[in-house]
C-alpha cells in the first residue's frame, strides 16, 4: 500500500474500533449483571454494526463476515426473538473477545484467530439463525424478516392496506449521508421489508447537467408505508443516518385512522406539514435540529462530554517542557537566594507564586498522561474467562475502581504481571468447584480486581476467595528446593513471601495455564521495575490478596540525591531500605579484594559505588563511610558506599536509552536545580553487574 | 569567492568549519542544529573515552563526543573557549566538543574529493571528503561514523 491518506483513515478506524470494543464489553458486562433493557442491547448491536460498517469500507472481509454473523444474532436478541440466557451471555463474551482478535488481526495483517466458526455456530444455534439466512452477505442494514403482515390477515389485501391510513415519510438525505458511505436504496429496501411501501422519488431539485454538483444531494423520497407499524420501527431503519438526513415522519391522515389498528407510537409523531426545506447544498452543515424531532436531544447529550485525541508524542513534549520549567524555576530560586534579596521582597513573593503555578502545571500535565485502568481491567476479564474455561472452574470477576487513573506507561507495563497474577488466582488461588462445595462455599469462585489511589500511589489488588496460601506446603517446597534451611523459623508473612523467590511454584502439577517456569518472581521484578511493590496477605480457607502499590507516574520519581567521587547521583527511594554510617567493627574483609559489612547479625556485601561506576579506584578505607542498604529482587541486600547524602527530592525522569543506549546500572537521568544532569541508578542492575571490588589488592594492578 | 558561486548558481554544499588542535574540520551545515558554549558534561559509567558524557539541552539529554579523542588526538581541554556543536543524524542528536568554530563556507560539491586510503591513520575513516580552501586543507567529517555507537545504530 502506498503512503496515502487512506492509511491515516484506516488507523483512526482501528482506534475507533478499540473504543467500540470497550463499550461492547461494558454493555455485555451490564447485561451479565442483569440489565436487559433495550438500550443496553442496542449499544452492543451498534458497536458490532459500526465495526462491520467500517471494516466493509476497508475491505476487511474476514472481519466483516464475522461481525455480520455476530450482528445477525444480536439482531435476533434485539427483536426479542432470543432469550438472554447465561449461556448466551457467555457466548456473547466469547464472540466479543474474538471480534477483538479479528480487529487486531485485521490491523496487523495477522492470521485470523482460530475457533471463530465454533463460537459463531454455537451462537447461531442459540438464536436459531440458520446458516442459509447468513449466506447472503449483502450489507443490508436490517435483514428482511417477513413476519410483519400478520395483523393484516383480517383484511382483503390491497384494498385494506389502503384503508389503514399509511405513514407518510419524507426522506431527504444530505450530502453527508453519501460521503459517510450510506446508500438510500438499502434504507428504502429496509423500509419495504417492514410493510408494503409506495416510494416516490422527488427529482424536482435536480439542476441542469451544467449546474450539477456530483457530490451534492438533490434527490428526496416520499414514502407511504402501510400503517400498522410502531413509529420506533420506522425510526430504527434510519438509526445510523439520523444526523445526515432530514426525516419527516407524519402519522396517518388524522381523519381516517380506524380506532383499533394504528399502534400507539412511543413518541408522538411530529406534526409536520408541507416541507419547505430546499435540498441542502453539498457543504451544508447538519440540518436545523428541530426537524428531526425527538432525535435532536440525543445528539445534544452526546456533545456534553467531549474528548480530543492527541498524539502521545505531543504530550511527552509538553511533559518535557514542564520538566524544563521546573528546573528553570529551581535555578531562578537559587540565583535569587544567592543575590541576597530579602525574604519579604516583591521578587521573593513573585517567585513563590511562580513556584506554586509551576507545581500546578506539572500536576495538570501529569494528569493528561493519566488514563483510567478500565481497558486493562477489561483485558483481565477476558483472561479470567479464558483461564477459568481452561481449568474448568466457575469464576466471577468483580472489578472495582475502574475509573482510577494511572500513567499510560504504567498501565501498559502492568498488563503482563497482572495477567500472570490473575491466571495464578484462577489456577492456584481458587479451589475446584467440588472442593468449594465441600468447604461450604458457593460453587462460583470470586476474584476481585480493584484499583484505588492511596497516599500518592496507586494500589491495585487481586483478591480471590479461594483456599488461601497453603503455608505448610509452601514451606515444604521451599525446603525441598533448597530455598530455605529445614530448621528456619518463619513468620506467616515471611512464608508467604517465599512465593516470590525465583524457581518457586506451588502447583503440584504444572498446568497449561500457569507454572510455565515463570513464577511470581517475574511478577515482582516487573512491578519493581515500575518503582512498585507487591505484597501478599492470606487467610487460610478464606482466600488471599495480592496488592500492588505503584507510583502514579513514571515521569517523576522520589529519589535520594547522593554524592560519589564528585558526581551527583540519584538512587530511587523505593529501593533503599535504610542508610547507615560505618564504624570500624562493621567492615570485615571477605576475599582478597572484597568486603562485607556486619549488620545486626547478618553479612551484607559492600560495593563501592565510585569504583563500580568507574569514577575512581576503590578507596580501601571505609570507616566513617556512608552506605545505602538496598534490596534485590531475590530479597537479598547490598550495601552501596557513597561519599555523602545530599537530600531527598522528586526528580523528573529523562530517558537515556534514546540518547545514548543502555548503561548497566543506570536506569535514567534527571536534571538538577543547577541545570546539570544527574544519573538515576538502578541498584539491582548495578549490583548484578558489579565486581564487588572494594579493596586495593597488595599487588598493584597494571593500568 | 563565495559570492561568485552563489551568483552563478553552482553552490550546492555549505559547510561549518571548526578547529581541532591545529587542524581544520567541517560538517555539512544541514546537520548542525545549534552551537552552544561549553558546559561540564556528566560522565557516563563504562563509556568509551571519546564519550565525554551527557549535557542538558533544554530538557533533553544530549551525549557529547570529544571529537579530538574520537579522531585519535589528545582530549579537548574543556574551558570557556571551547564550543559544543549540536548535530543531528537521522533521528539521533549528539554534541561535538571542538576547540572553536571558524567559518561557514559555501562551495560546489564538485570541489569535494574523496580522501586517499591510508590504512595507518585511525582518523581517516571518519573523513568523508577533502577540499582546499584558500590553500588550506579542509576535512569534511562523516558524522554517522563519529557519533557514539548506540546512537549511530539507532539512526
Amino acid at each position: 500500500m502506498t503512503h496515502d491518506p487512506m492509511a491515516e483513515i484506516r488507523a483512526s478506524f482501528f482506534i475507533e474500533c478499540e473504543e467500540l470494543l470497550e463499550s461492547l464489553q461494558d454493555a455485555l458486562g451490564q447485561m451479565d449483571a442483569g440489565e436487559h433493557d433495550q438500550e443496553t442491547i442496542n449499544v452492543v448491536f451498534r458497536a458490532v454494526h459500526s465495526i462491520k460498517g467500517g471494516a466493509g469500507a476497508f475491505a476487511l472481509h474476514a472481519l466483516v463476515a464475522f461481525a455480520h454473523r455476530f450482528e445477525t444474532v444480536l439482531d435476533e436478541l434485539r427483536a426479542g426473538r432470543m432469550a438472554l440466557s447465561p449461556e448466551a451471555i457467555k457466548r456473547f463474551f466469547q464472540a466479543a473477545d474474538l471480534l477483538q482478535d479479528q480487529v487486531r488481526a485485521a490491523r496487523d495483517d495477522a492470521a485470523e484467530p482460530a475457533a471463530t466458526e465454533e463460537v459463531l455456530l454455537a451462537l447461531e444455534a442459540l438464536s436459531g439463525v440458520s446458516k442459509e439466512a447468513e449466506a447472503e452477505q449483502e450489507p443490508v442494514d436490517f435483514l428482511p424478516l417477513g413476519l410483519k403482515l400478520d395483523l393484516g390477515f383480517d383484511f382483503a389485501d390491497s384494498a385494506e392496506t389502503a384503508a389503514v391510513a399509511p405513514w407518510q415519510l419524507r426522506f431527504v438525505p444530505h450530502a453527508g449521508l453519501y460521503t459517510s458511505g450510506n446508500e438510500p436504496l438499502n434504507l428504502l429496501r429496509a423500509l419495504a421489508a417492514l410493510g408494503s411501501a409506495i416510494v416516490h422519488c422527488n427529482t424536482s431539485l435536480v439542476p441542469e447537467i451544467e449546474a450539477l454538483d456530483p457530490e451534492a444531494s438533490y434527490l428526496s423520497w416520499d414514502i407511504e408505508l402501510a400503517g400498522d407499524l410502531p413509529e420506533v420501527d420506522i425510526r430504527e431503519v434510519f438509526d445510523f443516518v439520523e444526523d445526515v438526513c432530514m426525516l419527516d415522519l407524519s402519522a396517518p391522515d388524522a381523519g381516517a385512522p380506524p380506532p383499533d389498528l394504528p399502534p400507539e407510537p412511543v413518541i408522538p409523531a411530529p406534526n409536520i406539514t408541507a416541507v419547505a426545506e430546499p435540498a441542502p447544498p453539498a457543504t451544508a452543515p447538519r440540518a436545523p435540529a428541530a426537524i428531526s424531532g425527538p432525535l435532536a436531544p440525543q445528539s445534544a447529550k452526546e456533545a456534553e462530554h467531549t474528548t480530543v485525541r492527541v498524539d502521545l508524542e505531543r504530550i511527552d513534549r509538553l511533559v518535557n517542557l514542564v520538566g524544563e520549567l521546573v528546573i528553570n524555576q529551581a535555578m531562578l530560586a537559587q540565583s535569587v537566594t544567592e543575590a541576597g534579596i530579602p525574604t519579604n521582597s516583591a521578587v521573593m513573593n513573585g517567585l513563590e507564586a511562580f513556584m506554586m503555578l509551576t507545581r500546578d502545571i506539572q500536576d495538570s500535565v501529569m494528569m493528561i498522561r493519566a488514563q483510567p485502568v478500565k481497558p486493562l481491567f477489561q483485558r483481565m476479564a477476558r483472561i479470567v474467562r479464558e483461564a477459568s474455561a481452561a481449568v474448568g472452574k466457575e469464576v466471577r470477576l468483580i472489578t472495582e475502581g475502574e475509573a482510577t487513573e494511572v500513567d499510560k506507561t504504567v498501565i501498559e507495563r502492568l498488563a503482563d504481571p497482572l495477567t500472570h497474577m490473575i491466571r495464578n488466582a484462577v489456577d492456584h488461588g481458587l479451589e475446584s468447584p467440588e472442593a468449594r462445595l465441600a468447604a461450604g462455599k458457593p460453587r462460583d469462585g470470586v476474584i476481585t480486581l480493584s484499583a484505588m489511589h492511596r497516599s500518592g500511589r496507586v494500589v491495585i489488588e487481586v483478591q480471590d476467595d479461594g483456599g488461601g496460601i497453603n503455608r505448610p506446603k509452601v514451606r515444604e517446597i521451599a525446603i525441598r528446593r533448597g530455598l530455605i534451611a529445614a530448621d528456619t523459623t518463619l513468620s506467616d508473612a515471611e512464608t508467604d513471601a517465599l512465593l516470590f523467590l525465583p524457581g518457586f511454584s506451588t502447583a503440584s502439577a504444572v498446568s497449561a495455564l500457569s507454572g510455565r517456569g515463570v513464577g511470581m518472581d517475574v511478577v515482582r521484578q516487573a512491578i519493581q521495575s515500575l518503582g512498585g511493590r507487591v505484597t501478599i496477605t492470606s487467610d487460610p480457607g478464606r482466600g488471599s490478596r495480592f496488592s500492588i502499590s505503584l507510583p502514579l507516574t513514571l515521569a517523576v520519581l522520589d529519589g535520594m540525591v547522593v554524592q560519589v567521587a564528585g558526581e551527583t547521583l540519584v538512587v530511587p527511594l523505593s529501593s533503599i531500605l535504610e542508610t547507615a554510617a560505618l564504624t570500624g567493627d562493621d567492615v570485615r574483609a571477605l576475599g582478597p579484594q572484597t568486603n562485607v559489612i556486619h549488620l545486626r547479625g547478618s553479612f551484607v556485601p559492600l560495593y563501592d559505588l565510585g569504583a563500580e561506576l568507574g569514577f575512581r579506584a576503590p578507596s580501601g578505607t571505609y570507616v566513617g563511610g556512608i552506605v545505602l542498604l538496598c534490596t534485590q529482587e531475590d530479597g537479598s541486600r547490598a550495601a552501596l558506599l557513597v561519599d555523602a547524602i545530599m537530600e531527598q527530592r522528586q526528580v523528573v525522569i529523562k530517558g537515556l536509552q534514546q540518547a545514548y543506549g543502555r548503561i548497566p546500572g543506570v536506569a535514567a537521568a534527571t536534571i538538577l536545580g543547577d541545570g546539570q544532569i544527574a544519573l538515576i541508578l538502578d541498584p539491582a542492575d548495578l549490583v548484578h553487574s558489579a565486581t564487588g571490588r572494594t579493596r586495593v589488592p597488595d599487588l598493584p594492578l597494571a593500568g | 569567492m563565495n559570492d561568485a558561486h552563489l551568483t552563478n548558481g553552482t553552490t550546492d554544499v555549505e559547510l561549518l568549519s571548526f578547529r581541532l588542535a591545529d587542524q581544520e574540520y567541517s560538517v555539512d551545515i544541514m546537520s548542525v542544529r545549534e552551537i552552544r558554549g561549553w558546559t561540564r558534561a556528566t560522565p557516563l559509567p563504562h563509556a568509551p573515552a571519546h564519550v565525554r558524557g551527557v549535557i542538558n539541552l533544554r530538557g533533553t539529554v544530549l551525549p557529547v563526543v570529544d571529537l579530538s579523542t574520537r579522531l585519535g588526538m589528545s582530549p579537548v581541554e574543556g574551558d570557556a573557549r571551547n564550543v559544543i556543536i549540536v548535530v543531528q543524524v537521522g533521528t539521533q542528536s549528539a554534541g561535538l566538543l571542538v576547540d572553536a568554530v571558524s567559518d561557514i563556507l559555501a562551495l560546489p560539491r564538485s570541489e569535494l574529493q574523496p580522501p586517499p586510503e591510508l590504512a595507518a591513520d585511525a582518523a581517516h575513516s571518519f573523513i568523508e571528503a577533502l577540499t582546499i580552501i584558500d590553500g588550506r586543507m579542509l576535512r569534511v567529517l562523516d558524522l554517522a561514523a563519529v557519533l557514539p555507537d548506540a546512537a549511530a545504530e539507532a539512526a
